[in-house]
């Protein structure tokens, strides 16, 4: 019997007519417990469990204590953990990534947020410079365990300066590992192992995420729950093409599973979770049973996630391909704040269909071969 | 050269370090609780002394509010007042014009015409107005995300502001920026800037090309910029670094810092190690004045001094002006972190109402001329939404254009020509 959920989908005043479309069809897994939390909770319930695990750990950033978090994420660990462990700082980026890799340094279990990834720009110096590479220069002296986390990517209507996507930027970085979570389990699951984690830690939420519910196994709710970094995870089976995607892309390329699902399509979707280091194993095995390959990602197309893919697919399965690799990305230009522009800008369901069908020689201007 | 106060007898004080007693007790009255109050949860005694200034070369000027206030309600002839009738009736209908606009967005927000985020600046209309109206249209405003008002005041029709804002065709910068990014060439408007401390160094830059100007390219060139930002950005690198190279290069700029105590939930105080920010500029050789940010007069004779200081060549001036938020950080915020009891003393303080007190009290206009402004004020923010409403959307063509000024960046296509050779380069490389 075929559960159906429906997802409410909140977003920050802005309506969004198509999204009441999202149903979300769990077949393979029906889960006894059928808990639901959003990626907020899941988020805030890891942050918290570790934090009263472990008394090295603390976070840092901006409006993180008093104003429970910029978006609400490290809610009431003010008043659970003290202002020593829950620190408001100054609006000084490069400042406040500094002094906790320096504590990381020294042994402490930072957990730095940014309000948005766009503002870890101005301390991008010290993620890169003083974390990522520090186990390298002190051969093996120095490790940073260090998470930096926030929201990254397009919201809604927030202009060219707040919708950058730094997945990509990131992950080209040797000694910093990068996570996208995409559902709670993911958050959940992704945020406790990134804080145990002995390396610097990339940590790219996605603010229109927050949200939403998924429903969590008993499994993901117990303190001990962690995912393993560097798996991506199948999170639909099938036959005919494989779909790469991460974070809010991965809602879209479910949805566009379904509607290729009516048109004969069978679509695997892979969940990347990890962008660095990417599970190049799943993926190629993936392409090696669908012969076709579609990456989405939702950053600028340019030395981008799907341009690092269709590189690893090349150099491992090329004989397999059965037609060239499809990649999706966001368009070549600043995000702009027109609504109508900004939908153009981002990836939506019907480009991922096109795309799919594209490469399963279904589109209509070629000719059908099934 | 000493900052100098004018002539006239109702003005700034101005306060070399010899008379330290007279301006710690200022100081020690903006700290006292009565006047903010900081952050609820934790009460934060202010256990530092102030420290007696030492001698510098650069002087230090401090204005203090109430002293001048006193002063100002005690002497009173017509021949000492600060403004003219036409300056007076200049000032009301920007502020009005400020206020009006604002509080419109507001509503129109909370209809879905706009969406995003958009900060506005109810309460800190004194120091717009006091600035940017002294300003020429050569000038150069940079301000932060709470734009809005300085676009207006520096000359940007409400109308291309507020069509911006629904992100039409017909905006200001063609609905691609939005309420943080306003830039307009025409007035010298350099943004709009999404991260605090990021417009300063674009002023600094500014400032630098008029001074550029002036001695390399041996133009007539005494342009000014003003760079207008918050008490949060004060904590930031990039301030420090600007001030230092301004200073050091005497630019022709002035650092406006609209302290309104808050950054989006952070208090002033608790995010601050010495919070009296007009400490900053000696520190780093330039004048620091303090001013009540909630008085468009005081505003606006600091911004003179500071304004031809810098037209002659002497350098940069950092003002910090006292003022307030009428409404939370951005349309997003609850706000629920600032003490009523604070945000009704400021309520008090509301600029608007204090320059039309000023000017009725003067006889510098009647009620029925200042009725007449707030009027005409209504029609043109009316007549802008519904411009604003009636124009287009963007066409889907717009969304590859002006990535490149040099369309040649968009390389060669696959007919190994140019791609800006053929009829159609500003589409682009992808499908619309």
């Amino acid at each position: 019997m075929l559960r159906i959920i429906k997802q409410r989908l909140a977003y920050n005043g802005l309506p969004a007519p198509t999204l009441e479309q999202g149903i979300r069809v769990i077949a393979s897994r029906a889960y006894s417990t059928a808990k639901e939390m959003t990626v907020r909770e899941a988020l805030n319930s890891a942050i918290d469990e570790e934090m009263s695990a472990d008394p090295k750990v603390f976070i840092m950033g901006e409006e993180v204590g008093e104003y429970q978090g910029a978006y609400k994420i490290s809610k009431g660990l003010l008043d659970k953990y003290g202002p020593e462990r829950v620190l408001d700082t100054p609006i000084t980026e490069a400042g406040f990534a500094g002094i906790g890799v320096g504590a990381a340094y020294y042994g402490l279990r930072p957990v730095i947020e940014f309000m948005t990834f766009n503002f870890s720009m101005q301390a991008i110096d010290h993620i890169i410079n003083s974390a990522a590479k520090s186990n390298y220069m002190s051969a093996g002296q120095i490790s940073v365990p260090i998470v930096f986390r926030g929201p990254n990517g397009a919201a809604a209507g927030v202009g060219a300066q707040h919708s950058h996507c730094y997945a990509a930027w990131y992950s080209s970085c040797p000694g910093l590992k990068v996570l996208a979570p995409y559902s709670s389990e993911d958050a959940r699951g992704l945020l406790k192992a990134a804080i145990r984690d002995p390396d610097p830690v990339v940590f790219l939420e996605n603010e229109l995420l927050y949200g939403e519910s998924f429903p969590v196994s008993a499994e993901a709710l117990d303190s001990s729950f962690c995912l393993p970094i560097g798996k991506a995870k199948i999170e639909r089976e099938g036959k005919d093409v494989t779909i790469t995607a991460f974070s809010k892309m991965v809602g879209y390329a479910l949805q566009a599973a379904e509607i290729l699902a009516k048109e004969g399509i069978n679509a695997e979707v892979i969940n990347l979770r990890s962008i660095r280091p990417l599970d190049r194993s799943t993926i190629n095995a993936s392409v090696r049973k669908t012969n076709r390959l579609v990456t989405i990602e939702e950053g600028f197309p340019q030395h981008g996630v799907g341009a690092e893919i269709c590189a690893s697919i090349l150099e491992e399965s090329f004989e397999y391909l059965d037609a060239p690799v499809e990649r999706i990305a966001g368009a070549d230009v600043p995000m702009p704040y027109a609504a109508n522009l900004e939908r153009m800008a981002v990836p939506q369901i019907e480009d991922i269909v096109r795309a799919a069908k594209r490469a399963c020689y279904k589109s209509s201007l070629l000719a059908a071969t099934a | 050269m000493a900052f100098s106060a004018t002539t006239k007898i109702i003005q700034p004080m101005c306060i070399n370090s010899a008379r330290s007693p007279d301006k710690s007790d200022t100081c020690t009255k903006l700290l006292s609780p009565s006047s903010f109050l900081g952050s609820n949860n934790k009460q934060f005694s202010i256990n530092k002394t102030i420290s007696p200034l030492s001698r510098r070369s650069a002087t230090v000027v401090a204005v203090s509010s109430d002293v001048v206030k006193k002063k100002k309600v005690q002497s009173n002839p017509a021949s000492n007042l600060l403004i003219t009738k036409e300056e007076g009736l200049e000032l009301y209908e920007d502020m009005i014009l400020g206020r009006a606009f604002e509080d419109m967005c507001a509503q129109m927000y909370y209809r879905g015409k706009m969406f995003g985020f958009v900060h506005l600046y109810n309460g800190q209309e004194a120091v717009s107005t006091g600035f940017i109206k002294l300003l020429g249209n050569r000038d150069c405003v940079v301000s932060t995300y709470r734009d809005h008002v300085h676009a207006l005041s520096k000359g940007v029709p409400a109308r291309a502001v507020m069509s911006e804002l629904f992100g039409k065709t017909t905006g200001c910068c063609r609905g691609q920026g939005g309420s943080m990014h306003m830039f307009s060439k025409e007035h010298n408007v350099l943004g709009g800037f999404a991260f605090i401390g990021e417009g300063i160094p674009v002023a600094t830059g500014a400032a630098f090309t008029s001074k550029y100007r002036r001695e390399a390219l041996k133009e007539d060139c005494d342009d000014v910029t003003l760079a207008f930002f918050g008490d949060g950005t004060c904590n930031n690198g990039q301030f420090f670094e600007c001030l230092n190279m301004a200073a050091l290069w005497k630019l022709p700029i002035v650092f406006v810092v609209e302290n309104n105590l808050w950054a989006i939930g952070m208090s002033h105080l608790r995010a601050t190690s010495d919070p009296q920010i007009w400490k900053k500029g000696p520190a780093f050789g330039m004048p620091g004045v303090h001013v009540d940010g909630m008085d468009v007069l005081k505003v606006r004779e600091v911004a003179k001094e500071a304004i031809t200081r810098a037209r002659r060549g002497e350098g940069p001036t950092l003002v910090e002006c006292e003022t307030y938020r009428f409404r939370g950080h951005s349309l997003a915020d609850p706000d629920e972190l600032r003490d009523p009891a604070e945000k009704a003393h400021y309520a008090t303080r509301d600029p608007i109402t204090a320059l039309k007190k000023y000017v009725m009290e003067n006889s510098l206009a009647s009620e029925a001329e200042l009725t007449a402004i707030e009027k005409k004020i209504e029609e043109v923010v009316e007549e802008a939404v519904e411009f604003a409403d009636k124009s287009p959307v963007p066409a889907r063509s717009q969304l590859l254009e002006n990535v490149f000024a040099d369309p040649r960046g968009f390389g060669i296509g696959p007919d190994g020509k140019y791609r800006c050779e053929d009829p159609k380069f500003t589409e682009g490389t992808a499908q619309l």
